[in-house]
C-alpha cells in the first residue's frame, strides 16, 4: 500500500510544474502590497454595504474594452461573468494581474451607475446577492471570517497609497514629534531610502516605483541626516547635548541578528558608542560630578585626518547610600504586547531589577491600553511576592484605553514622593503610545511639566515590527530619562541590574558641550552622530533649553573627526577673497566648554578645557571602531574604503578587559553586518 | 541572506508589521506552496491563480496566526480555505451561467476542454471527491496524517480511511484504463 502512494509521490513530484516566475514575482508583489495597505488599516472594521461596492467596482474595473460589446443583450450574463476572479480571467482569455485601480476613471464610474440603473430590478439583486455570495465564501473559508473583508477591499485602497501613507505617519504619532527634532532631510525621501535598503536584502527586487510610496511598517525612526561636514572659518562653534540612550545599538543587534542590516535612520552612531561602558579617570571626590578626558588619535579610515575624543566619566557614588526609589511601571498591555519578545521578557526582566532593590524602595504597577488601570497599589519592594504576583498577572489583550495611563502613573508616582527620594515613572511598551494624550506635544509638554517637578521618565522599547523609536526618543529626552530598547533578557540585566543605579540617579542635569575649533590648526571639522542633539549656539549658555543627564557612573563620549590645516585631506577648498589669518597662532585645537546642574539645581555650571594634541588609549580606539561601524551601517560617505574587516580588526585589538562580554558581542555583530553586506 | 530565522519568528514579526520579515517568508514559502496549489487543483494555470489569491489574502490571514502552530501547517490551512473558496466561487459561477445563452454555454464548454488536456495524474486526482483530492495533496506533500487532521479539521482516524479510500479509487481508474 505503502508503495502505492510512494509511486504516486513520485509521480506527483515530477509532474508539478516550476512556478512562473513572471506570476512569482507578480504575486509576491501583490502580497507586498497588501500587506503595506493593511498595516495602516487593520484596526479599523469596513462597513459592509462598502464591501458590496467594492465588489462591485473591481468586478466593474476589470472589464475591458470588449465588454463594451456586453452592453445590451449579454449584459446579465455579463453581470454574473464578472462576479468573480474566476470569471475574470475567462472573459479576458488568460490569467490576468488583479486589476489596476489605478484605472479608475471617472467614465467607469458613470457607467457603473448606469449599470446598475439600467439592470433589470431582478438583475441587480441577483448581482448583489451573488457577490454577497462571494463575500460570505470568503468569510466562510477565513478561520477569521472578520478579516475576509479587507482582503477585498486591498485592490481599492492601493489607489490612495500616498493619502493613506501619510495617515499612516500621523496614527503613529512618531512624525510628528520627529519633525520638531530634525526637519532637515524631507520625511519621504529618507524613509523610502531606509525601506529600500532593506527590502533589498529579502524580497526578490520588485520594481522600486511600485513599492516607494508605502510605509516600511509601523516602526518610525528619527529620520536625522548625519552631521555634514563643517568648515572651522565658517561656523567655528558646534554645540550639542549627551545622549545616554543606548536604544539605537540594541536595535541594530535585533536587526542584524534576525538576519537583516538595521534600517539607516535606526542607527544613531553616538549611542552605539555610548552603549559601552568605559574606563575612563572619575572625578576626584569634591569634583564636579564628572570628568573630561580629551585625546586624539589619527583617523582609522583616514590617516590625514584626526578623531578627537571628548570623554565624560561620571562618578559613582556610594551605592550604599542612595537615597529611596519610588518606581512607577506603567505598562503597556494592548494585544500586540503578547508576542514572547514583549510582555513575557518584560516581565522576567522586571524580576531581574526587583532583586536590585532595597526592602525601603516602592515599586507600584499601572497598565494602559488592554487593561487599564493602578494594578498594583506602592508596594514596598520587601513584599516581592506582592510585586511578583502583580507581574505575573499582567494580560496582553483588549484595546480600550482606560483614563490617561500617562496621568494615573504620574498621580500615584506623586502619592509616593517623600523628601531626599528619588521618583521615576518607568514606561514600558512596544510601540503604542496611546497613554491617554494624543497630541505628540501635548505628550511632550506634559513630561517635561512632570520632569521640573521631580518626577523622571524612563522609556524601555519591546519587540519589533511597531517599535515608535521617534517617539521614545522623545518621550525620554523630555522626561529626563533614558530611552533603551529590551531585546534579550541580557539586554534587561546590562539596562536593569548592571547598570541599573545609573539609569535611575542622575549625578549631573542639562549636560551641554560646546566646542569653540581654532581656525589656524583646523581646517574643517564633522561630529559623529548626535544628529538628534543638535542645539543652538547660544542655547549653549541658555538655562532654560534642556539637554541630556548623565547618569551615575555613565561615560559619554563625542567624537569628533578633524582635518588639520594643510592637511590633504581637506575637503574645501580655501576661499581666494577671505582674510588672512588673523588669529595669533595657538597650539590649541580647539576650545572644549561644558555645562551642567548639580541635581535640583536651575543655575547651569561651567567647566572649560582646551582641546590639544594627547595620545588616546584602547577605550578610545575602541570606541573609534564603533564609531567606524555604526557610519558602515548608516552607509556615510566619508569613509572611503574602511570595511567592516577594518572595523573588526580595530575593535579586537582594543578590546579591553570586557568583563560584562558587551565588546566581544559587538565584534560579532560587526562580523554578520559584514557578511550581510556583501 | 542568513536563514537561521525560523519561520515562526518572521511569522511573528510579520504579524506584528515587519515588512521584510513578510517579504522573506512569503519567498521562502512560495515555490512550495505553488507546489502544493497545483496538487490541490491539478492544472497548471488553476494553481498559479489559487496562488495569487493566497498571496493577495494573506497579510489579512496573518493576524489569525499562533506561535503554538508551525508557519507550514497555518499556511496550508490557509491555502486548503483558498481552495475550497474557489471551488464554491466556481460552482456558484456555473449554476450562475447554466441556460445564459449559447454564448456563454460554449465559452464554458472550450475552458473545460482546456482543463482536460493534462495527463493521467491530474486526471485521476481531479475524478476523486474534493475532499479525498485534499487529503491526499497534504499527504502527498510529506504531512503526516496528524498535520493533515490539523489542518483539514478532521480527525486523523479520518484521514487514515480518506487516505485509503483515495488509494482504493485511485487502483479502480488505473485497472479501468488499463482493461480499456
Amino acid at each position: 500500500m505503502t508503495d502505492d502512494l510512494d509511486d504516486l509521490r513520485a509521480l506527483m513530484d515530477s509532474a508539478t510544474p516550476r512556478p512562473d516566475a513572471q506570476r512569482r514575482a507578480e504575486n509576491l508583489m501583490l502580497a507586498q502590497e497588501n500587506f503595506d495597505a493593511l498595516q495602516g488599516s487593520r484596526p479599523a472594521p469596513r462597513p459592509t454595504s462598502r464591501n458590496i461596492f467594492s465588489g462591485v467596482k473591481t468586478m466593474l474595473n476589470a472589464m475591458t474594452t470588449k465588454g463594451g460589446l456586453t452592453a445590451t443583450t449579454a449584459l446579465v450574463a455579463v453581470g454574473f461573468l464578472f462576479v468573480t476572479p474566476m470569471g475574470q480571467d475567462l472573459w479576458q482569455g488568460t490569467p490576468t494581474p488583479p486589476p489596476l485601480p489605478a484605472s479608475v476613471t471617472e467614465k467607469r464610474a458613470v457607467s457603473e451607475d448606469q449599470l446598475l440603473q439600467q439592470a433589470p430590478g431582478n438583475f441587480s439583486e441577483a448581482l448583489l446577492s451573488a457577490d454577497r455570495q462571494e463575500a460570505d465564501d470568503f468569510a466562510a473559508g477565513d478561520a477569521e471570517g472578520s478579516l475576509a473583508p479587507e482582503v477585498m477591499e486591498a485592490p481599492v485602497v492601493m489607489s490612495d497609497i500616498p493619502s493613506r501613507s501619510a495617515d499612516v505617519g500621523t496614527e503613529a504619532g512618531g512624525v510628528v514629534v520627529i519633525q520638531s527634532l530634525a526637519a532637515e532631510a524631507p520625511l519621504a525621501q529618507t524613509r523610502t531610502r531606509a525601506q529600500g535598503e532593506t527590502l533589498s536584502l529579502v524580497a526578490p527586487a520588485p520594481p522600486a516605483d511600485a513599492i516607494q510610496p508605502l510605509e516600511p511598517n509601523t516602526e518610525a525612526f528619527p529620520d536625522a541626516a548625519p552631521n555634514p561636514l563643517k568648515i572651522t572659518a565658517e561656523t567655528p562653534v558646534s554645540t550639542f547635548s549627551i545622549d545616554v540612550d543606548t536604544a539605537a545599538y540594541s536595535v541594530v543587534r535585533s536587526s542584524l541578528m534576525r538576519g537583516q542590516l538595521p534600517p539607516k535612520d535606526a542607527v544613531r552612531v553616538e549611542e552605539m558608542i555610548n552603549y559601552f561602558p568605559y574606563d575612563y579617570p572619575a572625578p576626584d571626590a569634591g569634583d564636579a560630578p564628572f570628568r573630561p578626558t580629551v585625546s586624539t588619535m589619527t583617523t582609522p579610515w583616514n590617516p590625514d585626518t584626526q578623531l578627537v575624543h571628548i570623554a565624560l566619566q561620571g562618578q559613582m557614588p556610594a551605592v550604599e547610600t542612595r537615597p529611596p526609589l519610588n518606581l512607577v511601571f506603567l505598562i503597556d498591555t494592548s494585544g500586540s504586547m503578547s508576542d514572547p519578545t514583549k510582555l513575557p521578557l518584560l516581565r522576567q526582566s522586571f524580576l531581574l531589577m526587583l532583586d536590585q532593590l532595597r526592602p525601603e524602595d516602592e515599586v507600584a504597577i499601572v497598565t494602559y491600553a488592554g487593561s487599564a488601570g493602578q494594578v498594583l497599589a506602592p508596594t514596598p519592594a520587601s513584599a516581592r511576592n506582592v510585586i511578583i504576583n502583580a507581574l505575573n498577572q499582567l494580560g496582553a489583550g483588549g484595546s480600550t484605553n482606560g483614563v490617561g495611563g500617562l496621568e494615573q502613573a504620574y498621580q500615584v508616582a506623586d502619592g509616593m514622593a517623600a523628601d531626599g527620594e528619588v521618583n521615576r515613572v518607568i514606561l514600558a511598551t512596544d510601540g503604542d503610545f496611546n497613554v491617554g494624550i494624543n497630541d505628540p506635544d501635548a505628550l511632550k509638554d506634559y513630561i517635561a511639566d512632570k520632569r521640573d517637578t521631580g518626577t523622571y521618565l524612563s522609556v524601555l522599547g519591546f519587540g519589533r515590527g511597531n517599535l515608535d523609536d521617534a517617539t521614545m526618543q522623545a518621550l525620554a529626552q523630555n522626561g529626563n530619562g533614558q530611552a533603551a530598547y529590551i531585546d534579550t533578557l541580557s539586554e534587561a540585566q546590562k539596562v536593569l541590574v548592571d547598570q541599573l543605579t545609573g539609569s535611575l540617579f542622575t549625578i549631573a542635569g542639562d549636560v551641554k558641550i560646546q566646542v569653540e575649533w581654532n581656525p589656524a590648526q583646523i581646517a574643517e571639522y564633522r561630529l559623529i552622530g548626535y544628529e538628534t542633539r543638535a542645539l543652538n549656539r547660544e542655547d549653549f549658555n541658555n538655562d532654560k533649553v534642556d539637554a541630556g543627564e548623565l547618569g551615575a557612573g555613565h561615560s559619554v563620549i563625542a567624537i569628533y573627526e578633524v582635518t588639520p590645516t594643510g592637511s590633504p585631506a581637506q575637503l574645501s577648498d580655501p576661499l581666494r577673497y577671505a582674510t588672512e589669518e588673523s588669529t595669533p597662532s595657538s597650539d590649541e585645537w580647539g576650545f572644549l566648554k561644558l555645562r551642567y546642574k548639580a541635581p535640583g539645581d536651575d543655575v547651569s555650571q561651567l567647566l572649560t578645557t582646551p582641546i590639544t594634541a594627547a595620545d588616546a588609549g584602547s577605550e578610545a580606539q575602541f570606541a573609534a571602531a564603533i564609531a567606524g561601524f555604526g557610519q558602515l551601517l548608516r552607509d556615510d560617505s566619508y569613509l572611503g574604503d574602511w570595511t567592516y574587516a577594518d572595523a573588526i580588526a580595530l575593535a579586537n585589538s582594543a578590546r579591553g578587559s570586557d568583563p560584562f562580554g558587551y565588546r566581544t558581542e559587538a565584534v560579532q555583530l560587526m562580523r554578520l553586518a559584514s557578511s550581510l553586506s556583501q | 541572506m542568513r536563514m537561521t530565522t525560523s519561520d515562526e519568528d518572521l511569522a511573528l514579526a510579520a504579524a506584528g508589521g515587519d515588512r521584510a520579515a513578510f517579504a522573506s517568508l512569503l519567498d521562502r514559502h512560495y515555490d512550495r506552496l505553488f507546489a502544493f496549489c497545483f496538487r490541490l487543483t491539478g492544472a497548471r494555470a488553476e494553481a498559479e491563480d489559487l496562488t495569487q489569491d493566497i498571496c493577495a489574502a494573506l497579510p489579512a490571514k496573518l493576524a489569525s496566526y499562533q506561535r503554538r502552530a508551525r508557519v507550514t501547517t497555518w499556511l496550508y490551512k490557509v491555502a486548503v480555505n483558498a481552495a475550497h473558496d474557489r471551488r464554491r466561487r466556481r460552482a456558484t459561477y456555473a449554476k450562475a451561467t447554466t441556460g445564459w445563452g449559447d454564448w456563454e454555454v460554449n465559452r464554458t464548454a472550450a475552458n473545460a476542454e482546456t482543463s482536460r488536456a493534462v495527463d493521467w495524474l491530474t486526471m485521476a486526482m481531479n475524478q476523486l471527491p474534493e475532499d479525498l483530492r485534499d487529503t491526499l495533496a497534504l499527504v502527498l506533500d510529506d504531512m503526516t496524517h496528524a498535520q493533515a487532521a490539523d489542518i483539514l479539521a478532521v480527525s486523523e482516524g479520518t484521514i487514515s480511511w480518506r487516505i485509503s479510500e483515495a488509494k482504493k479509487r485511485l487502483r479502480a481508474i488505473k485497472e479501468m484504463e488499463d482493461a480499456g
